[in-house]
């Protein structure tokens, strides 16, 4: 039998991943969600057709959305995620024994649940008692949220669906209110290569630069995500991502990771020309 | 209404059997399915460009339809609560003038407030009829027109006992209704027709708990912007006219001005719409009116703005508010509703339907989604945090009662001279100033020229609204009456 899941990165370019089966298929008030045991990529879960995470490369996405902000902050206790119903980010997060509170608001709470029921390797973080869950679009959750976080981590899926309203200049602007005077917001950025990512990125990087004062953006290499090649923004109004890295700090917490270096951190930063280049058109443009 | 019947589509049904037919086209339109213009298929689809078709036996005539637009015009009838039903491609506008134009002739009275359509005023330059304005009350907080007040009506129709009609806006763009039934029996009384503008209104002949309708009213004729609210294409919309009215009347006066070839994607579109509203319009406008009382109460908690309902609601100017209407009252902000309108375009990628100097519109309808209303709620919330400031000096919108020297259609082909704006005050204008949107005019043929009416609109350029009417399109010089 040959059965594949594919997902279109471009109209002409597509990853396919063979399925040994499907372990669940259910259609939300919002999307419809699926999710495969693959031979390659262990078990996998898809949105609307968009490969969300695979149990093989998830670690590269939780661990640079979690741990680069957590060492540049001196002090995380009130942290905020968007989205993220897979409960990858809060596991990162529940590593961290000084974070007093993780509200974590996801629109969807069937993911959440398939998570829980089939993502366990992901989903454990929910059981951490920190934890508080808040079935509700993340426009809305914040508009009445005032100087409260001390991070805000943005894991939203792509602009186009029910995330769309996450790029937008007034979730950013609610944002940049709902932090702290030192606070820092953290957003899956899209990726700069395919031609209606690279878009979406610059779009963003324009929508984040019209709220914060400072924005950089780090990158990943994730492989089942279109080019491979995946982008981060670190928004701040206080701390510098290198220049306030404290590496001694963040290394004597003995985290073991996969991916995430102190090391790797300040590397991360260093971006391609071609990426260089189309962010500083974003600025420009200011 | 019949359920039944409500299900069929003819001439959508006519155009898919055409389809199947693979008839040869030696007619026009000459881009023949599209093949003439490999651009324009490619931008609206080979599907669109294929139902581009010319009236035709199978498909019946718009001018004299016996067949299936004939039926498509039954069926619209029976769901609207209609003697008759006339599907118009020339928008509203229209449908507008054909009810005016079928009601007044030259020299004949009619009773209307001054806040109307462009259209209407439009339809008296054309038919020669003559105005009588019933002033409309303003609500004093929110500067916006109200309804016609009864008392109002009934003192200028025994004032003008020899109008022959009376015209009413219903809803008002902002979702102001008046007491149409009393109006109805008034006028029925005094042996006038009532004509309703009801171009903001074709979801009160389907959802529940709204505005009573003009044809439930026992208005004699309505003007219906299905493609407003009612979700067909733009342009298309509908005539309604009750049993007092010769229908083939106003099909004679209809086809004075309307087009021959009329298109089938805005008569599939009417179809296809009144179909979609008969059957599941109940429950649809029912999520309309919820999503817009949703966001009422989102933005009302954000303090600062006031998005209002039917708290107006006074028994006789506002006799009654449609709550698909999301309007919001923006003085207490420090912005005029047009830099409101221009920021959340420009800063935060949302377009909504109007700004004027204390107001803002976003239109609900059946296409929205929850999350969407978010986006809009959420960039309001931004806009208050950021551009907030005292509101002295901001003027409100307010109701400069006209002075009308002479009949609408006597100015406009009147000898004229140019002047600039400023050196008009006292002139008679032969020309329309409107402000866009709403299109409602400032200044109409016929009505002379005050400082207020200068100040008002210089104060409205200022504020960055869109001013159209006259020929000098910098609306530096207006043309006057040569007295």
């Amino acid at each position: 039998m040959d059965f594949w899941f594919s997902e279109k990165h471009t109209k002409d370019v597509k990853l396919s991943i063979r399925v040994d089966k499907q372990v669940y298929s259910g259609k939300s008030d919002f999307q419809r969600i699926d999710v495969f045991d693959t031979p390659a990529f262990g078990r996998i879960l898809v949105l609307d057709g968009y490969l969300m995470l695979t149990e093989k490369d998830e670690f590269i996405y939780h661990e640079m959305i979690t741990h680069v902000p957590m060492a540049v902050h001196p002090n995380v206790k009130d942290v905020l995620v968007i989205g993220a119903g897979d409960g990858g980010v809060v596991r990162e997060l529940t590593r961290y024994a000084e974070i007093e509170r993780i509200d974590l608001v996801e629109i969807d709470e069937q993911v959440i649940e398939v998570s829980k029921q089939y993502l366990p390797f992901t989903a454990k973080g929910f059981a951490d008692a920190r934890v508080h869950v808040y079935i509700q679009d993340g426009l809305k959750f914040i508009r009445r949220k005032k100087d409260e976080y001390d991070l805000i981590i943005v894991d939203s899926t792509d602009p186009f669906g029910p995330g769309e309203g996450l790029f937008s200049r007034e979730f950013y602007g609610n944002c940049f209110k709902a932090l702290h005077d030192d606070g820092i917001m953290v957003n899956q950025h899209e990726s700069p290569f395919y031609e209606q990512d690279a878009l979406a990125m610059q779009r963003a990087h324009k929508r984040i630069i019209e709220s914060f004062p400072f924005s950089r953006i780090y990158q990943a290499h994730i492989p089942t995500y279109p080019s491979g090649h995946w982008l981060f923004g670190f928004s701040t109004k206080k701390y510098h991502p290198l220049r306030d890295l404290n590496a001694e700090r963040w290394n004597a917490r003995k985290l073991s990771c996969k991916y995430y270096t102190t090391t790797l951190h300040r590397g991360a930063f260093y971006l391609p020309a071609y990426v260089e280049e189309m962010l500083e058109d974003v600025e420009k443009e200011r | 209404m019949n359920l039944k019947a409500q299900q069929s589509a003819p001439i959508y049904e006519a155009l898919e059997r055409f389809g199947k037919m693979r008839v040869v086209p030696f007619d026009v339109p000459g881009h023949k399915r599209g093949r003439g213009n490999p651009e324009l298929a490619k931008l609206l689809g080979d599907k669109c460009v294929s139902m581009d078709v010319n009236s035709m036996k199978p498909l019946d005539n718009l001018c004299h339809p016996v067949s299936v637009i004939r039926d498509a015009e039954c069926l619209a009838a029976d769901a609207f609560g209609a003697h008759r039903a006339f599907l118009m491609v020339g928008g509203t506008t229209s449908a507008v003038q054909s009810m005016v134009m079928s009601a007044v002739q030259a020299g004949e009275k009619i009773i209307l407030p001054r806040n109307v359509h462009r259209s209407v005023m439009g339809a008296l330059v054309l038919c020669g009829a003559i105005p009588v304005y019933v002033n409309p009350e303003c609500d004093a907080r929110l500067g916006i027109p109200l309804g016609m007040s009864l008392a109002q009506v009934e003192q200028t129709v025994k004032n003008t006992p020899e109008a022959k009609a009376i015209l009413v806006n219903n809803p008002t763009y902002y979702g102001i209704c008046s007491d149409l039934r009393a109006i109805v029996e008034l006028a029925h009384r005094h042996n006038m027709l009532v004509l309703v503008d009801e171009a903001h209104g074709t979801h009160f002949y389907f959802g529940e708990d709204l505005p009573v309708s003009a044809m439930a009213a026992g208005a004699d004729m309505a003007a219906v912007s299905m493609h407003k609210s009612g979700g067909s294409l733009t342009q298309s919309s509908l005539l309604l006219t009750g049993p007092n009215v010769n229908g083939d009347h106003v099909r004679q006066i209809i086809n004075l001005t309307q087009t021959t070839s009329a298109s089938y994607l805005l008569l599939s579109s009417l179809d296809i719409s009144r179909r979609n509203l008969a059957l599941r319009g109940k429950d649809a406008f029912a999520d309309v009116v919820a999503l817009a009382d949703y966001a009422r109460e989102e933005i009302n908690d954000l303090g600062g703005w006031y998005a209002f309902s039917k708290e107006l609601v006074n028994g006789d100017s506002v006799f009654d508010f449609d709550r698909t209407k999301l309007s919001v009252h923006t003085l207490d902000i420090g912005l005029a509703g047009i830099e409101v309108y221009d920021i959340l375009r420009d800063e935060y990628d949302i377009q909504i339907e109007f700004g004027d100097l204390g107001n803002i519109l976003a239109y609900l309808s059946i296409g929205d989604r929850r999350r969407d209303v978010e986006r809009l709620v959420s960039s309001l919330s931004e806009i208050g945090r950021l551009y907030a400031k005292d509101r002295t000096g901001m003027m409100e919108n307010e109701y400069i009662a006209p002075d009308v020297a002479v009949t609408p259609q006597r100015a406009f082909y009147a000898p004229k001279r140019s002047l600039p704006i400023e050196e008009t005050a006292g002139c008679v204008c032969t020309e329309f100033v409107m402000c866009y949107p709403p299109g409602i005019p400032i200044l109409a043929p016929g009505e002379r020229i005050t400082e207020k009416i200068l100040e008002y609109i210089r104060y409205a350029k200022e504020k960055g609204c869109q001013l159209t009417g006259p020929e000098n399109a910098k609306i530096e010089r207006l043309n006057v009456m040569a007295e």
